[in-house]
């Protein structure tokens, strides 16, 4: 019979965009698959967008947000050539993972 | 006394002479470049008619320079980088002058003499890249112009040993080129602390402008001598003074004829240019405390030198080791800070140029016809060759330093200087005369005398096309032996002035300077004010210096 | 007086002209222009002689500048001559003997392939020889100095062919220029003590050049003297210079080069009056280089190498007499001795081209009857140099052990150094004469004595074998071991033993030879008129020379002059008829005297050899490889370790993208946290 008052404030949204930007870290360093690595730093771009947005909404500048737009063509193109490099890579090894792809190595 | 050196002679010509002897080696080397492969036959004709005529200004600059005057001549001075202050600043005074006009000389030798195998544009676009570079070296009165060009020379230097070379050629091209650049990263740090440790103390606008700071003399002792070291790291492997030198004979081995011809005549000349310049005229407090280390230094390079040229197989690899001999001659000249040492320096520099040049064009020769140069295998020459042993015995003497030959004026002046200057040096220095006529000697016997077989005995003489590139130098080796008067004294004025320069910032820094003869400074002074008084001035001066010198000689004695 | 810049000219376009044309020229044209041209200076030296002669004393001097030469601030050396008694008589002597020795190179060098080169090098060394002594100042003295010495490699070495000559020629500049440091360093201990280095600026300032600095530099001007004349311990050159063509021997290692030490000091005299010690120096050094070449020439059995440490002897005689004071006395032996022992050297090239040039005397016997002319003059020639009156060897020899004597303190046991050698001398020239010339036994004609191959290879050092090794034995060859060169005049047109063969007929040289051993000969009788001692107007040189000559010391009186010369004379006498009982009468073994210790010169070449081409080669060969080894080694060390870093850091890039993901990650962290503690709380 007790009423919670949940008042969502700004912080809420940068613990989110912790978690979220945290969760995409890790998996970009524990998981293999190249996919799922993208997926991981796509992750990660977002939660620094929802950063951003937070930051201002609650410093009331527009700047903020103006760089979500900077950040989403980014990883846009980022996306179009990495999938691009990810499909030829697979297309020459079923299974490959992102260990194998050691040729830039010193 | 500073106003002689840094003022600039009136009146620069309409032409800036100094610019078109700079830009037409690299028009050239541009022309070359833009001509079609196909057309390869005028690769050649291109860089001799270049070389030539570069050469021919270069002897023009001569004939114009006036004798009389210390200061810098047909100076050219543009802004560049007005935000670090470095200024398009070239000039020539009596102690470039020669090395310009050698570079000027040398290269049309050098590309004439040789035709090289494989690829002829490259080769000779390169040729002409080194020839403008030389030119910007010994005229660069900024100092990061003069690193510029100092650098600019070395990758063509580094194509032309390890493209037409023999065979570690990679090998040694590229420790020639780590080894230098080496040495100049210091160059470049001392370069910047001194134009920044000048803006700090005067508080004028930062300059690299190495006659500005000549003059002001405004950085602390202490820094001076900082940054002297630096310079002299840099020009130490480039000279080569002991125990920097062993890229040169891995370098002169390796490198094609032309390339050793050039290496050994002009390039090595930066490193001794750079201690004239750098050393004794913008820092020479510095270069008057680091003295008696470079007099030691000259010293184990005349001796060690030429004790290593003696033992060496390889008929290059000890002409190679014979140019670290003459140069420690230069090195203890010009830190004998006298003049006749310094004279005697310059005269080496120009000198050495000139036989070892010859000494290396025909081991050239000696190669094209036997296809070896280790020692071992040659023998016995002289009677299936006597024109190229009679050349070869000429330049071996010029190269020992026989009086009468161009070797000997200079040589003695160095020793002369030494003795006056460091008297002990002087002495110790001496006994390389005797360790040159060894080493030459007796690779001359082993290589012309005695008797001859196979290859050796079957060999074609030097013909006449390849006599021709070496009678210009027989005849300069002749007139400059008997008749230096006229290059010593176009040479003098400026040679005294820096000599002045270096007693008085010394004597600024401190009260007693036991290497630096009071005496010659006075003498400086007294033959300054009384030059082309004939005659009966210099009987008069003899006769007071005879007391000056002798006063001289015992704070020598003092000190040695 | 003007002309005497003609006199070093002459040669000079003499050398010129051969050296254009000197290969066309049938055989005996080069010969003809060489001869000329020293001919010609001979004239123009002898019209310019009479022209000083006809000036009063005080005038005899006369400086003549070409040009300047090196103007460097207070160093100021002009080219020119200084024209005096002493010059000229130099000159006189030099050209004319020069002149009789290309005459005779004519009929001897027949037949060579580089017979133009051989004068074209005479023609350069007497120029440069007169550049010697003419110059004005110490400088141009040095240009002619090592002109002599390049001449005299170049022509040692003029049979190439042969290692052993070029082997010689080399040792002989090298050993020069250890000399000539000493030259060098003079001159400027000189220059910075009286200001200038003129010949008369050093005598009108010889006050300038006193006490310690008047020694040094007069120790260091002699030891550029026993480099050139060849005393100890620098004489090591001069018996192996015999590889070199008779003439050459003649020429320079006789006559005129080798005297260039004893000109120079005589030049120098104003400094030499106040050195001091310096002069006891010069004349024990003389006289020990006297005794003990002396002493090796009794064992030689080479003609020619006789001669030579005969000429080691004699210059040891001169330099006697410079460190006695006795100036006059050393500058007459050196002309009378330029005479005989020229005479005596082309004597020899006579006597070997008679016999098909085989030198070793052993071989030889009896020669009078074959060659009369050449005996008669080479007679002469042994009688000057033993010192019998009236031959001119006497009175110079005498002069010196005079002046000796009168030495104070040592004076009498300089004296009877002297006078011992001159026994000796008397000794081995007799024993030369009878073995050639006398002797009663043609020992050729015996195929025994012929068939014997070089007895006289030294037991050390085999000089060829090192040689032979790949450039190794550098030193070795430098040192060379003074008797391995016994081998001959190594012609091109003769083999080995040289065509001679027991049934040999030995004919008279052409008259080309004969002349000058003529004029030769007439010179060495007459040559002591120029300084007889009995009054002062017959004492014409000493009075000629006087005015150049400072600080000479005065002879002992007559009576004493009369003792010591009836003493030499008796001595003379007692060494020739000594050697006459060893040799002619075979009443001693001549292996009692003629030990092996004499024989290689007391060892003292074979030591330098050991040294040089042991530790000294061990010691430049060790350089050599400390350059390439540890020099180079700590160059290639950086360059190693640059390379060791690198593979260490290498896996760092490994490239795995997860672990340079993970690597931002940690950075990340740590910079942040880094920022956080910064900012603080």
């Amino acid at each position: 019979m007790f009423a919670l008052e949940l008042v969502l404030t700004e912080s809420w949204y940068l613990v989110l965009a912790a978690m979220l930007f945290s969760i995409g870290a890790a998996g970009l360093m524990i998981r293999r698959n190249l996919l799922v690595m993208f997926m991981c730093v796509e992750l990660m771009l977002n939660a620094v967008n929802l950063s951003f947005v937070a930051f201002a909404r609650g410093l009331d500048d527009v700047g903020g947000q103006a760089v979500v737009f900077f950040v989403l063509v980014v990883a846009a193109a980022e996306v179009v050539v990495g999938l691009g490099i990810i499909v030829a890579i697979m297309r020459r090894r079923q299974g490959s993972t992102a260990d194998d792809i050691s040729l830039m190595r010193g | 006394m500073g106003a002689v050196l840094g003022s600039e002679a009136a009146g620069s010509r309409a032409v800036p002479l100094l610019a078109v002897l700079i830009l037409l080696p690299f028009a050239g080397a541009a022309l070359i470049g833009l001509v079609p492969r196909s057309r390869s036959e005028f690769f050649r004709p291109i860089a001799i008619l270049t070389s030539v005529a570069t050469g021919a200004l270069s002897v023009y600059l001569l004939t114009q320079f006036d004798r009389d005057s210390a200061a810098y001549q047909f100076t050219i001075d543009h802004a560049w980088i007005s935000d670090l202050g470095v200024r398009l600043h070239f000039g020539v005074d009596g102690i470039s002058l020669f090395l310009l006009v050698l570079s000027g000389i040398m290269f049309p030798i050098a590309i004439l003499a040789v035709k090289p195998h494989g690829d002829q544009k490259a080769y000779y676009a390169w040729m002409l890249v080194l020839m403008a570079g030389s030119m910007g070296v010994f005229t660069a009165l900024d100092m990061l112009v003069f690193f510029v060009f100092f650098e600019i020379v070395l990758v063509p230097m580094y194509f032309l040993i390890g493209i037409w070379g023999y065979g570690e050629r990679v090998y040694a091209a590229t420790k020639f080129f780590l080894f230098t650049m080496f040495g100049s990263a210091f160059m470049l740090v001392g370069m910047i602390a001194l134009a920044v440790l000048h803006q700090r103390e005067t508080g004028s606008p930062l300059t690299f402008d190495i006659v500005t700071l000549a003059t002001d003399q405004a950085v602390s002792t202490t820094a001076a001598r900082w940054i002297f070291v630096a310079f002299a790291i840099a020009f130490a492997v480039k000279v080569p003074v002991f125990p920097l030198h062993t890229w040169l004979p891995d370098a002169h081995t390796q490198a094609p004829t032309a390339g050793s011809v050039i290496l050994a005549a002009i390039l090595l000349k930066f490193g001794t240019y750079g201690y004239l310049r750098f050393g004794l005229y913008l820092l020479p407090d510095a270069a008057a405390w680091a003295a008696p280390v470079m007099l030691t230094l000259g010293v184990i390079g005349i001796t060690y030198g030429a004790i290593c040229a003696a033992m060496q197989k390889d008929l290059k690899r000890l002409v190679a080791y014979s140019s670290i001999a003459h140069l420690g001659f230069i090195v203890l000249g010009t830190f004998s800070l006298t003049v006749q040492g310094i004279t005697g320096g310059l005269l080496v520099m120009v000198n050495h140029g000139i036989a070892t040049g010859a000494l290396f064009l025909l081991v050239g020769i000696i190669y094209d016809r036997r296809h070896t140069r280790i020692i071992a295998e040659l023998g016995g020459m002289q009677k299936a060759a006597p024109l190229l042993a009679g050349v070869f015995t000429f330049v071996m003497m010029a190269s020992v330093g026989l009086p009468g030959l161009n070797g000997f004026p200079g040589e003695f002046l160095s020793l002369l200087g030494a003795f006056k200057g460091g008297r002990w040096w002087g002495v110790v220095a001496v006994t390389g005369v005797i360790l040159a006529a060894l080493y030459l000697l007796w690779a001359y016997q082993r290589v012309f005398h005695g008797p001859a077989s196979g290859g050796n005995a079957t060999m074609r003489d030097m013909d006449l096309k390849e006599f021709a590139v070496f009678v210009p130098l027989i005849g300069l080796i002749v007139f400059l032996g008997l008749f230096p008067g006229p290059m010593i004294e176009t040479m003098e004025p400026s040679v005294k002035a820096l000599v002045a320069h270096v007693q008085e910032s010394s004597d600024n820094a401190r009260a007693d300077q036991p290497d630096i003869e009071k005496a010659d400074v006075d003498n400086a002074e007294a033959s300054a004010s009384e030059h082309g008084s004939g005659t009966e001035g210099s009987a008069g001066s003899g006769a007071s210096e005879g007391s000056s010198s002798g006063s001289g000689a015992t704070s020598g004695e003092g000190h040695g | 007086m003007e002309l005497v810049w003609l006199i070093p000219a002459l040669p000079v376009a003499g050398f010129l002209l051969l050296l254009a044309v000197g290969r066309k020229l049938d055989e005996p044209f080069a010969g003809v222009i060489g001869t000329l041209a020293v001919a010609g200076s001979f004239l123009v030296s002898c019209v310019v002689a009479l022209d000083l002669m006809s000036q009063p004393e005080e005038k005899r001097q006369f400086v003549q500048t070409l040009w300047v030469w090196m103007p460097v601030g207070s160093f100021h050396v002009d080219f020119g001559f200084l024209l005096d008694p002493l010059s000229i008589t130099m000159c006189l002597f030099i050209t004319g003997i020069g002149a009789l020795i290309h005459l005779y190179s004519i009929g001897y060098m027949k037949g060579d392939p580089a017979f133009g080169k051989f004068f074209m090098y005479l023609n350069l060394f007497v120029a440069s020889m007169l550049l010697l002594v003419l110059g004005q100042n110490l400088l141009v003295t040095f240009l002619g100095w090592e002109g002599v010495g390049a001449c005299s490699y170049w022509l040692i070495s003029f049979w190439f062919d042969d290692k052993a000559n070029a082997t010689a020629g080399k040792k002989a500049f090298v050993t020069n220029r250890i000399g000539d440091c000493g030259f060098m360093l003079g001159t400027f201990l000189v220059w910075v003590t009286v200001g200038s280095i003129d010949y008369v600026e050093i005598g009108r300032s010889a006050g300038a050049v006193v006490g310690a600095t008047a020694t040094a530099v007069a120790l260091l001007f002699f030891l550029a003297a026993t480099g050139k004349s060849a005393q100890l311990p620098l004489f090591v050159w001069l018996p192996d210079a015999m590889a070199g063509p008779t003439p050459v021997s003649a020429l320079i290692h006789a006559a005129t080069m080798v005297t260039s030490g004893v000109f120079l000091l005589s030049r120098l005299s104003p400094i030499m009056e106040h050195a001091g010690w310096a002069n006891d120096v010069i004349a024990w050094v003389g006289a020990a280089t006297a005794l003990l070449a002396a002493g090796a020439a009794v064992a030689q059995n080479d003609i020619k190498k006789v001669l030579a440490y005969s000429t080691v002897s004699q210059l040891g005689f001169m330099f006697i007499a410079i460190g006695s004071y006795n100036y006059t006395g050393a500058i007459f032996h050196m002309i009378t001795h330029a005479f005989f022992k020229a005479l005596l050297f082309l004597g020899a090239g006579s006597v070997i081209l008679a016999m098909a040039h085989e030198q070793d005397m052993r071989r030889y016997g009896n020669l009078r009857k074959y060659i009369p002319v050449t005996f008669v003059t080479v007679g002469i020639g042994w009688l000057a140099i033993s010192g019998i009156p009236p031959f001119a060897g006497f009175w110079s020899k005498d002069e010196i052990l005079a002046g000796a004597w009168a030495v104070d303190g040592y004076g009498p046991a300089l004296w009877a150094v002297g006078f011992v050698t001159a026994i000796l001398t008397a000794f081995y020239m007799t024993r030369l004469m009878i073995m050639t010339f006398f002797g009663g036994v043609e020992n050729w004609r015996n195929p025994e004595l012929l068939a014997d191959a070089e007895p006289e290879v030294p037991l050390g050092a085999d000089a060829d074998a090192v040689e032979g090794a790949d450039g190794t034995g550098a030193e070795a060859t430098l040192a060379h071991a003074a008797t391995a060169t016994d081998t001959h005049d190594d012609h091109h047109a003769h083999d080995e033993h040289h065509g001679l063969t027991p049934d040999h007929t030995p004919v008279e040289s052409p008259t080309t030879m004969l002349v000058p051993l003529i004029v030769l000969a007439g010179l060495a009788l007459i040559g002591g008129l120029l300084n007889l001692p009995f009054s002062h107007r017959l004492h014409f040189l000493k009075e000629w020379i006087h005015p150049v000559i400072v600080g000479e010391h005065e002879l002992p009186e007559a009576a004493v002059l009369w003792v010591l010369a009836i003493v030499a004379i008796t001595g003379a006498v007692v060494g020739i008829f000594f050697a006459y009982r060893v040799y002619q009468q075979r009443k001693v073994d001549p292996a009692k005297l003629e030990k092996p210790v004499l024989a290689h010169a007391w060892y003292i070449d074979d030591t330098y050899a050991a040294v040089v081409g042991g530790p000294g080669e061990a010691a430049f060969q060790g350089a050599a490889d400390f350059d390439a080894g540890i020099v180079d080694g700590a160059v290639l060390g950086v360059a190693h370790g640059t390379d060791a870093a690198a593979k260490v850091l290498k896996p760092v890039q490994s490239g795995i993208v997860r672990t340079y993901a993970a690597g931002v990650a940690i950075g990340t962290v740590a910079l942040a946290v880094f920022v956080i503690m910064r900012m603080g709380f």
